[in-house]
């Protein structure tokens, strides 16, 4: 027992740990916060896309959502940051977490829209264009309020996975929760740093987590 | 051949084909229906009742023939399809209702989002016509609170709402319970005495013999017959039709 606490809930240890992990927190919540509406966001645009049946766009729709949810997302950090400046691409590790992470919260989002767009019945389409409404009138007023009950649980449920998943961007010198902890670890040879890390993942996400289940009880229907 | 007092017509459809691979759902059609006229289309399930049916407003494509509304080519290249649409109301079988709107929004969506019209004038509009349907009070009501035949009715005022110039009818009775047929039954033969010209796919017969103009039976694809009810329910002259009747009557 106390060999656990001193690995664990090192009381000096966590003192020096302390306003560096508050100080990753911030970190963390911005890069959440900045991949979440983009990740989404190019999700739902694909996904519309994807409903004008091109079949040329919907190849490379496709194909993005398909390599992108394949692809480990720790791999896709490690590419943008190590092997774009190659190609003349240098980005920071912030931008480049934000860039990663969002194109696999696109893919992931524009699967989850499409599925929801597609449960739509066809009679719904059917009866707005019967009323001469156009695809997109028809999109937005018939298809999109419908589809958007169905997505919510799924997409709430992928975003709390992509937030914790910033902790991938400590590979990549992001100076986010887990970077610092990581950091104390090594400097004074004592694992506490993660306990506090992960009580700092916890007042982060268990809010998010929490809201979502807000979310989705709103977006249901009423019955 | 119209065998009614012709009045104008209003839908003109000559050698209407229609393919699903080498399935041949209709194999040249031909038909006329004529301003205020209630037309019931009969026939076996598969014949081809609803495909020729949604070839009139374009939800299917015709394979080849040609559809006349009021002499405007439906199928020709450029037409604005939205814009004829508007003026072909259609109720269809399961009612297709928007579940997340009201009843009064179901009924104004086209009306503000199509025609543009503000809020304020859809609404009235929704109104008078819900409560054309009988169903003024249950403007704020969702589908889901209301029954079978009451959706089906907001359904109607969906599309009387845009003052179409005829009515197309996909079995608006074959999802209800009986004992609620009869209240859309009651609509429509309101709105044959206000004129509305109607195209009706349906299996009540009982209701085609008394409110109905014309009958026309399919069956494979083809119009087999055709004429005024007491004719085709007393004295059809085809096999397939005098066939097809007795099936019905014997259930």
């Amino acid at each position: 027992m106390t060999a656990f606490l001193h690995n664990f809930v090192n009381p000096e240890v966590l003192q020096v740990a302390l306003p560096l992990i508050l100080e990753g927190m911030r970190v963390t919540l911005l890069l959440t916060a900045s991949i979440l509406p983009t990740g989404i966001l190019a999700g739902l645009a694909l996904s519309v896309l994807r409903t004008r049946q091109s079949r040329f766009l919907n190849f490379f729709i496709v194909v993005f959502a398909d390599v992108f949810r394949a692809v480990p997302p720790l791999v896709i950090l490690i590419l943008i940051f190590f092997a774009l400046p190659y190609l003349g691409v240098q980005l920071s590790g912030f931008a480049a977490a934000w860039l990663g992470l969002s194109l696999v919260l696109a893919a992931f989002s524009e699967e989850i829209f499409w599925a929801a767009l597609t449960s739509v019945p066809r009679g719904q389409w059917e009866a707005s264009r019967a009323t001469g409404l156009g695809a997109t009138a028809t999109l937005r007023r018939v298809i999109f309020p419908q589809a958007i009950r169905l997505a919510i649980p799924p997409l709430t449920n992928r975003a709390i996975a992509i937030g914790k998943g910033t902790a991938l961007a400590s590979v990549i010198a992001v100076p986010e929760i887990l970077n610092h902890a990581t950091n104390v670890q090594a400097q004074t040879a004592n694992p506490s740093p993660l306990t506090l890390a992960a009580l700092a993942y916890l007042a982060l996400f268990l809010p998010l987590v929490v809201a979502s289940r807000w979310v989705e009880s709103r977006f249901r229907w009423k019955r | 051949m119209p065998l009614t007092a012709p009045g104008k017509e209003i839908l003109h459809i000559d050698g209407l084909t229609k393919a699903y691979g080498a399935f041949q759902a209709l194999k040249g059609i031909d038909l006329r229906v004529h301003e205020a006229e209630l037309l019931f289309l009969i026939g076996p399930s598969g014949s081809g009742k609803s495909t020729l049916l949604r070839c009139c407003n374009r939800l299917e494509e015709p394979t080849a023939g040609t559809i006349r509304f009021k002499g405007e080519d439906v199928g020709e290249r450029g037409v604005d399809i939205n814009q004829l649409r508007r003026r072909m109301g259609m109720v269809f079988q399961s009612f297709n209702l928007y579940p997340h709107l009201t009843a009064l929004g179901n009924v104004t969506l086209a009306l503000r989002h199509a025609l543009s019209q503000p809020k304020a004038v859809a609404d009235e509009a929704g109104r008078a016509h819900l409560a054309r349907v009988g169903l003024g009070e249950k403007a704020d009501a969702y589908p889901h609170e209301l029954s079978g035949g009451q959706q089906q009715r907001v359904a109607i005022a969906r599309a009387l709402a845009l003052s179409p110039e005829i009515l197309l009818m996909d079995e608006p009775t074959s999802a209800l319970d009986p004992e609620l047929v009869g209240s859309v039954l009651r609509v429509i033969r309101e709105l044959r005495t206000d004129g509305m010209t109607m195209l009706i796919v349906s299996h009540e017969m009982a209701f085609a013999r008394e409110a109905c103009d014309r009958v026309a039976f399919l069956d494979a694809g083809e119009i087999v017959e055709e004429g005024p009810p007491e004719r085709i329910f007393e004295a059809a002259t085809e096999p397939r039709t005098r066939a097809f009747l007795e099936r019905l009557q014997a259930r």
